[in-house]
């Protein structure tokens, strides 16, 4: 380290502060903002930024030292035990990885895996898919649902004139800075309603009838986040029937294929109709939830096009959103994937292991919902039961749930969202309690 | 079917065409319309006549032919082109569809071994099976990543007992390797700098350049590569970065430029320092060699270390994927260092808010992989003993390179620039056409911009290759 630095920087911050006289004279004396010496920062008009209202749930909960204390903010599955879960499939899958001696860790294409993305195309449209045969549908590999997400909008932007996403009211909190930052402005349409606790069917279908020509509609395939409100089957085909006559394009957000009913079919059923009428959409597919890939960040983005040259074009402009944002997706969620939908038996045991997960959660709906009954707290709460997949929509209002993770430890987000997920049969008893004071108006025990 | 005919049926009568009463017989008439900014494509295939519509008043801004479908719309997306492959990675592509016998990969640059195969390192192997045993869960990774990669990736950077760490002036995140961590920086320019440039070197990563607009940062050029001497154009360099604006953010490779492999003498970069500080510039460093360029952590980390010494506020974005192996993993980081802890805690918050919307937070596996081995002092160790012995091979691979050139070149032209430039690559100061001959004559794949990876080379070919080189270097113009 050269003896003469701090002599240099003293030269330099004496030489600013002899140009600086006049301010000197003001009794105002600027410090040259990199000098770094107890100096301003060139930063320093930067605030501090609120965590994010989902992640840092997490980030308030492991601050708290009550032994009482539930998590029940971010959508991540836990047992019975109130642990994470590794799937014994993706373990096997990751024994059979690491032994594999003709694997590397070279890049991989800038679409990613490519056997993942074939398999993960199947998993959703169907291993008949009629598209898939025509090759219409390009898929590359993303950052999980997130970054399937981001490069949908990039791409929107970029290509589908000035585009303009619906999203449903409410949803993800993530989709409303996804899409502007990807260049998508967003606009709402009415979905959840307050008073049913369900659906907002009429509201949701005058709106898409109002939107304009053309916008592109934000679609959770199923379980809806935050609500747990899915369309019927029925009011899924109104949907498609006005969404196809404003030649509107649909965008599906995929995070829990399996996940909400048990039965990976059953949860796709709403895209794959809209694909079955020869249209397009995109699909952003999510293995966090569904194969417990959580941190691998493994998902999916499939474009629906109307014929194979499109999507072969579409594909290579994909390329070009990928490389800029971070040049090829990580490998080993994705061989980790791809080989559990690509093997027959890890595919079995994989429904099994997901079946047993979606179980457990209603299970803990059941047992939630009994337990308020037993307590006699005031109100309906059928909506537990009709709900699906991780979350339940409480219908608890922000002021609520601050009570309850003051008065009662419990861990969640204020729009009212739980994770069904993060319950266990010895943590009801003790929600119960805290929903049950919250309704009365109780003050807390602390 | 009839649910699709009925919904084309309808799309007609909602959008109309060309002009009431006109005839569209076998060949398509495909109209695209403006709706509120949106176009929107459609093909009214054997349709004998179309209707006045409400929307008929719409301008039409284009007609294309397309070739007859079933009766079904044209693609929305009918408008997007083909875009070019990419000029680096679509270099490795085709390499890989040549089916000559004697045919060289010095494309992209990723290490081969001198059997020219891929390696894994052998410490990541053990660190693989490490993970693998104690059985951790695949939990979401805090959005600013792995908090024992994020202590180990600065420390690694700036030295475990760098002042700016005990001060706690170091913002970390973890990004999606080089790339990943650049673009979080430049998307941090684009929303708390705005308006301020990019300058970047002449050449450099064609990459930089994508990732900058895509962020919708301004960039410029400075004067870097200079094709005369086959070096730095150092003054070029000063000149060009004193003339920018004052406050300007300056892009400078730590070690191992990409693609020249010429790097500033310890003497040049204390003079670029001098510069950046006079006119108030904030570095943006790229390391993506770090270690791997001389062999040594600490040496190639010295630029950044200089500047950082002087108080300079700065950026750097790191890379494991050449120096770990660990390509396909996307591991990197996006660090900010600045003139006070509080500063950094608000500008690592601001990192987390821009990540979010992105991927949400980072992939675990590879992070935890130079967790390991950073922790561990026996792996750490095993670590530099590797990536010794892969900056060994490259720099043997350049002496034997220079060794044929020299002999085989009769005349003086000065080839010494091989042994001078640094790192995986190699600007041969081959032209486009040039390049192309490399490529169409002799099978060598490289870049249009006259690189070579070092990496891709072994012993045993660097007679043929330096046969190509003379032969493209004095027979094509």
């Amino acid at each position: 380290m050269s003896g003469s630095t701090p002599e240099r920087r003293m030269a330099t911050m004496a030489a600013h502060l002899r140009d600086g006289e006049e301010t000197a004279k003001e009794g105002l004396i600027v410090p040259w903002p990199t000098a770094g010496v107890a100096a301003a920062s060139v930063f320093e008009h930067i605030q501090q930024a609120p965590e994010d209202p989902i992640l840092g749930v997490t980030v308030a909960f492991n601050k708290d030292p009550s032994p009482m204390k539930v998590n029940l903010g971010v959508g991540a599955y836990r047992t019975e035990e109130g642990k994470p879960l590794v799937l014994n499939v993706v373990r096997q899958a990751e024994e059979r990885l690491l032994a594999d001696r003709t694997q590397n860790k070279e890049y991989q294409p800038i679409t990613g895996v490519a056997q993942f993305n074939k398999l993960s195309a199947q998993l959703i449209l169907g291993a008949n898919s009629v598209a898939i045969k025509e090759n219409r549908v390009t898929t590359v590999q993303a950052l999980s649902g997130t970054g399937a997400l981001r490069v949908g909008a990039e791409f929107l932007a970029k290509h589908y004139g000035k585009p303009v996403i619906y999203v449903p009211v409410p949803t993800w909190g993530n989709h409303n800075k996804i899409f502007p930052l990807g260049g998508v402005p967003v606009k709402p349409y009415h979905y959840y309603d307050p008073k049913t606790r369900g659906l907002d069917y009429q509201g949701m279908i005058d709106d898409l009838r109002a939107a304009p020509v053309g916008a592109v509609v934000l679609l959770h395939a199923c379980a809806h986040n935050p609500t747990g409100v899915d369309p019927t089957e029925e009011q899924w085909e109104g949907i498609r029937k006005v969404i196809r006559s404003k030649q509107q394009l649909p965008f599906f957000d995929c995070a829990y294929q399996g996940f909400a009913s048990g039965s990976l079919d059953t949860d796709a059923h709403a895209v794959r109709s809209f694909v079955a009428d020869g249209g397009e959409c995109l699909i952003a597919q999510s293995y966090a939830k569904n194969m417990g890939l959580y941190g691998e960040r493994i998902g999916a983005l499939s474009i629906v096009c109307r014929s194979a040259a499109v999507a072969s074009r579409v594909d290579s402009q994909l390329k070009l959103v990928i490389r800029p944002m971070y040049s090829s997706p990580p490998a080993h969620g994705a061989l980790i994937a791809a080989s559990i939908l690509g093997d027959r038996d890890l595919f079995a045991d994989w429904t099994v292991e997901l079946k047993a997960m979606a179980d457990r959660i209603i299970s803990m709906r059941h047992q939630l919902y009994d337990t308020l009954k037993a307590r006699g707290t005031p109100g309906d709460w059928t909506h537990i039961l009709k709900q699906i997949g991780m979350f339940t929509f409480t219908g608890l209002n922000p002021e609520q749930v601050q009570f309850m993770t003051r008065e009662y430890h419990i861990y969640m987000t204020l729009d009212g969202r739980i994770s069904m997920a993060g319950l266990s049969t010895k943590t009801i008893p003790h929600l119960a309690d805290a929903i049950n004071a919250t309704v009365l108006g109780l003050q807390g025990q602390s | 079917m009839a649910a699709m005919m009925a919904s084309t049926a309808a799309t007609t009568a909602a959008l109309g065409c060309v002009a009431s009463g006109q005839e569209v017989g076998r060949q398509v008439c495909t109209t695209q319309k403006m709706y509120n900014g949106l176009r929107v494509a459609t093909a009214f295939p054997g349709q004998k006549k179309i209707e006045e519509s409400a929307f008929a008043s719409i301008k039409i801004r284009s007609k294309a032919i397309v070739t007859m479908a079933v009766a079904t719309d044209v693609s929305r997306f009918e408008g997007v082109s083909m875009a070019p492959a990419d000029p680096i990675l679509g270099v490795s592509e085709a390499f890989k569809r040549d089916n000559s016998d004697m045919k060289l990969n010095l494309g992209v640059g990723a290490y081969r071994t001198e059997e020219l195969q891929p390696y894994v390192l052998e410490v990541v192997k053990k660190a693989e099976k490490k993970m693998l045993e104690a059985g951790e869960n695949k939990e979401y990774l805090p959005i600013e990543g792995l908090a024992a990669f994020n202590k180990a990736t600065a420390e690694l950077l700036l030295g475990a007992d760098n002042p700016v760490i005990k001060q706690q002036r170091v913002a970390t995140v973890q990004g999606l390797s080089g790339t990943g961590s650049l673009r979080l920086g430049a998307a941090f320019i684009q929303r708390y700098f705005p308006g301020v440039k990019v300058l970047i070197s002449s050449p450099t990563w064609g990459n930089h350049k994508n990732i900058l607009n895509d962020a919708g940062v301004p960039w410029s050029e400075y004067r870097y590569f200079d094709p005369k001497t086959v070096g730095l154009d150092f003054e070029g360099m000063i000149a060009d970065i004193k003339d920018a604006p004052n406050g300007s953010i300056i892009l400078l490779h730590g070690c191992a430029h990409n693609p020249t492999g010429i790097d500033p003498t310890p003497e040049q970069w204390e003079k670029i320092a001098d510069v950046c500080q006079e006119k108030d510039h904030m570095p943006f460093f790229d390391v993506a060699y770090q270690g791997f360029a001389s062999g040594s952590l600490d040496d190639d980390a010295s630029s950044v270390r200089r500047f950082v010494a002087r108080g300079i506020e700065l950026f750097v974005a790191q890379s494991y994927s050449k120096n770990l192996g660990l390509y396909a993993e996307r591991i990197g980081a996006i660090n900010v260092v600045v003139s006070s802890p509080e500063v950094a805690t608000k500008v690592k918050s601001q990192l987390k808010r821009l990540a979010r919307p992105m991927y949400s937070n980072p992939p675990v596996h590879g992070a935890r992989i130079v967790a390991n081995v950073v922790g561990d002092p026996t792996m750490f160790d095993e670590w530099r003993a590797e990536m010794q012995a892969m900056a060994g091979r490259i720099k043997t691979v350049r002496q034997r390179l220079y060794d044929e050139l020299s002999t085989k070149d009769k005349s003086s032209k000065d080839w010494s620039f091989v042994l001078k430039q640094i790192g995986m690559f190699s600007f041969t100061g081959l032209n486009k056409a040039q390049s192309d001959n490399m490529t169409d004559k002799w099978h060598v794949y490289m870049t249009k911009d006259g690189r070579i990876s070092l990496a891709g080379l072994n012993l045993a070919k660097c007679a043929f290759l330096a046969d190509a080189i003379i032969d493209s270097f004095y027979n094509v113009q």
